[in-house]
């Protein structure tokens, strides 16, 4: 098993966290496993991206059209970071309508809990249960059980199952 | 008892875990991307296998370098990390250092930023193992770079000579599983062996201890353990080569087998990229006749080869900067072995540019700063508060510190002109004003410049992930230190007019800006400082210490984009259909200062929210 994510969107969406949570699962399922991430100023509401290769990889970053899936948490960025992905990739995105890729409006599910801070859990409980991704469902809530922030376990579990449980 | 885990790190935490495992005693740093991440993982894990280590987020490099090297001459493994342009700030105790060799092993981590993604310069710090002449190790993936933590602790000991890792971002900030075991006890006691030859080695003993270092290169040039690693082609291609360090080499074997050519080119892996092993020079330039050198960011084994005849950046094959993305180097081998070109479609857009969060003091003091002197110079310096250029309020950000002293330059520049001066306000951070900003600051003083320097005073170093400064009186344990307060250290370089006042209230930082620029133009006049003190609002327990307004923008906007142009908050959208702003109620945190921005009076802020 091989493959290669993209985890796209802007400084303080959680994308990093979304990025950890992925490298988790695959430790959790005994797999290797390299991530790069993006860090320094373009935290501060820039656009941001991590790469996150599971299996038998030696490179930490995805080369141009060689990405399986792309989570896209700001869908601006879609247009900025298509062409990390396979033509036939698979693009799970953070936005109000379906156009390009399967479409899940993640933040106002997130406002409507309270919680606009847990929208990269609700986009990645959604592409998680959409089947493509390496990892289930169950592995990831054992990730989260196992990372969360003290306090934070419940909001993070809900985040993840708002969508399409 | 030992126990064997695997946790998935990044690799700036492999560094943190290596250096605990094997028994450091004493780490010290100065944050910067993308080498901030070391220290706190040595503290974390120094806490979690209850080793006991003196961890320190120095004032500055140069500070952290000199204070483990004495800890290094008292017997005793010692590190020191920073980003590359801190080993600038740190050059002279170490460049020394190898002169003068080491006793506890001692690694100097020096984080390079190929790209760059956030730095100043793409400079390859390996370079300055050649100045320096120490050895460098020049790790891959993080799992490596946990294992050369150990090799450099046995290769500095074993030849009493300082080493430098040096990983990248893309080792830095890459995540990785890596086995971590139990820290192995150690003996170390403390014991400075008293040797004034060496550690105090006046001119005369240089050239001796000159002599000592060549010696010790041309041994460890020569160590078996040092050969570059061979991933044996199939003899298909028989006399070409690619010879790789660092993450090219791990984008260069990943890439040779999508390619198809894995397995049919010689692949060489070079980890101590200085001194290259001497037999390995002598084997290249009989076996082959076609190389290639594949490193980051400069030509430091292409160098070492010296005989030409070598692809890489000095015959034009590789390009002469810019990171080695994979897709970078894939245009490099299929030029390199005459494979058919692929071009790539340019993405469609560009990203966002960062900008300073919904609620930063330093917006709101960029703005008053900007508003009262249109026509002033602005020097600024390296934090979150370089991105008021976004909105005209920074000029110049050179290097950590340099603000002040150009405040000066520029000063100079127009009173020597005999012109009137321009009003000239400096903006630099706490953490950068404990840097590097109070020999700047004395001089500026004493030479009689006059401008106003404004100490963006946000009580931590925010770009770097929030490490304490000394105003705070924490240490990187998170024990109670003494606090240095930047006000006494302002008022002991001899500056005699000093006001401290919270950026948010506009009127009264304007008005304190005025009275500093009357101050600067009396007849008494010399530098005026001001501390705009606010915290940083990533600070949960400062936010939510602070007044909290609903924001909403009225009828009457009119459209004329000031608060986006003059202000630019993440958290103020325009609706080009409607011509007007809107407040993305996600991100604003309700500090209210916009009020101040909206020329038609538009922007309201209500009350205080529950």
């Amino acid at each position: 098993m091989k493959q290669q994510i993209v985890v796209s969107g802007i400084g303080g969406q959680g994308v990093l966290f979304a990025t950890r949570i992925l490298a988790e699962a695959a430790i959790e399922k005994g797999m290797e496993v390299l991530t790069s991430e993006t860090h320094g100023m373009a935290m501060r509401g820039g656009t941001v991206i991590s790469h996150v290769k599971v299996g038998p990889f030696t490179s930490p970053l995805i080369r141009s059209g060689q990405a399986d899936i792309g989570l896209f948490l700001h869908a601006g960025n879609l247009e900025v970071h298509r062409g990390f992905l396979k033509p036939q990739g698979l693009i799970y995105i953070n936005r109000e309508k379906n156009g390009d890729g399967e479409a899940i409006d993640a933040t106002s599910l997130a406002r409507e809990q309270g919680t606009p801070v847990i929208a990269n859990l609700v986009l990645l409980g959604f592409a998680v249960r959409q089947g493509g991704l390496f990892c289930d469902a169950a592995t990831v809530e054992a990730v989260l059980r196992r990372i969360s922030p003290a306090g934070k376990l419940e909001t993070n579990l809900a985040g993840f199952r708002l969508a399409g449980c | 008892m030992d126990k064997t885990e695997q946790r998935i790190l990044m690799g700036n935490e492999a560094i943190g875990r290596g250096l605990v495992e094997e028994g450091c005693t004493l780490a010290a740093a100065y944050p910067g991307t993308p080498a901030s991440e070391i220290l706190s993982s040595v503290v974390a894990f120094s806490k979690e296998t209850g080793t006991a280590l003196h961890a320190e987020w120095s004032v500055n490099e140069k500070v952290a370098c000199e204070t483990a090297l004495a800890n290094s001459m008292a017997g005793r493994r010692s590190a020191v990390a920073m980003k590359q342009v801190g080993l600038n700030v740190a050059a002279d105790p170490f460049t020394r250092a190898a002169y003068l060799g080491v006793k506890g092993g001692f690694i100097l981590i020096a984080a390079d930023d190929p790209g760059p993604q956030s730095s100043q310069t793409e400079q390859d710090s390996r370079l300055f193992g050649l100045f320096a002449k120490a050895p460098v190790f020049d790790p891959s993936s993080p799992r490596e770079a946990r294992e050369m933590v150990t090799e450099a602790f046995a290769l500095s000991e074993k030849y009493e000579i300082p080493v430098i890792l040096r990983p990248t971002t893309r080792v830095c900030h890459a995540r990785q599983n890596v086995s971590c075991h139990t820290p192995s006890p150690r003996q170390q006691k403390a014991n400075f062996e008293k040797n004034p030859g060496r550690w105090v080695a006046t001119p005369q003993f240089l050239t001796g201890l000159h002599r000592l270092l060549n010696e010790k290169l041309d041994r460890i040039a020569g160590e078996p353990a040092f050969a570059p690693m061979l991933f044996a082609g199939d003899r298909s291609r028989p006399r070409t080569c690619i010879v790789a360090s660092g993450v090219s080499f791990a984008h260069a074997r990943e890439l040779l087998d999508n390619l198809g050519t894995e397995g049919k080119i010689d692949l060489y892996q070079v980890r101590l990229a200085y001194p290259l092993h001497q037999p390995f020079i002598e084997e290249i330039r009989g076996r082959y006749e076609k190389v290639l050198v594949l490193e980051e960011t400069d030509s430091v084994i292409e160098m070492q080869f010296a005989d030409g005849g070598i692809s890489g950046r000095n015959s034009g094959d590789v390009p002469r900067q810019g990171e080695l993305t994979p897709d970078v180097i894939e245009e490099i081998f299929r030029k390199f072995l005459g494979l058919p070109a692929v071009s790539l479609a340019p993405a469609a857009k560009k990203g966002i540019r960062p900008s300073l969060c919904a609620g930063c003091g330093h917006r709101a003091a960029f703005y008053a700063i900007r508003e009262t002197f249109p026509a002033g110079i602005f020097p600024s310096d390296i934090g979150c508060y370089t991105l008021g250029m976004n909105f005209g309020a920074v000029d110049t950000c050179h290097c950590m510190g340099a603000c002040i002293s150009q405040g000066a330059g520029f000063y100079h520049a127009y009173a020597a002109a005999g012109a009137d001066f321009p009003t000239i306000v400096v903006t630099i951070g706490d953490s950068t004003f404990f840097h590097a900003g109070i020999p700047g600051l004395i001089n500026a003083v004493i030479q009689g410049a006059r401008f106003i320097v404004v100490i963006l005073d946000n009580a931590t170093t925010a770009m770097t992930g929030h490490q304490p400064t000394p105003q705070i009186g924490i240490r990187a344990d998170g024990s109670a230190g003494r606090k240095v307060f930047i006000s006494d250290l302002v008022r002991a370089c001899g500056v005699r007019h000093l006001r401290e006042i919270d950026p948010y209230d506009v009127e009264a930082f304007t008005a304190a800006l005025k009275e500093a620029d009357g101050f600067i133009r009396s007849p008494e006049g010399n530098i005026a400082v001001l501390i705009a003190g606010h915290p940083c609002i990533v600070n949960r327990a400062a936010r939510r210490a602070q007044a909290v307004f609903a924001m909403s923008i009225m009828d009457d906007c009119i459209g004329c984009r000031a608060c986006i142009e003059k202000f630019e908050c993440p958290a103020i959208l325009f609706d080009t259909e409607e011509n007007r702003a809107g407040i993305d109620q996600d991100r604003c945190i309700g500090c209210g200062v916009c009020v101040h921005v909206c020329p038609a009076g538009a922007i309201r802020a209500e009350g205080e929210k529950p």
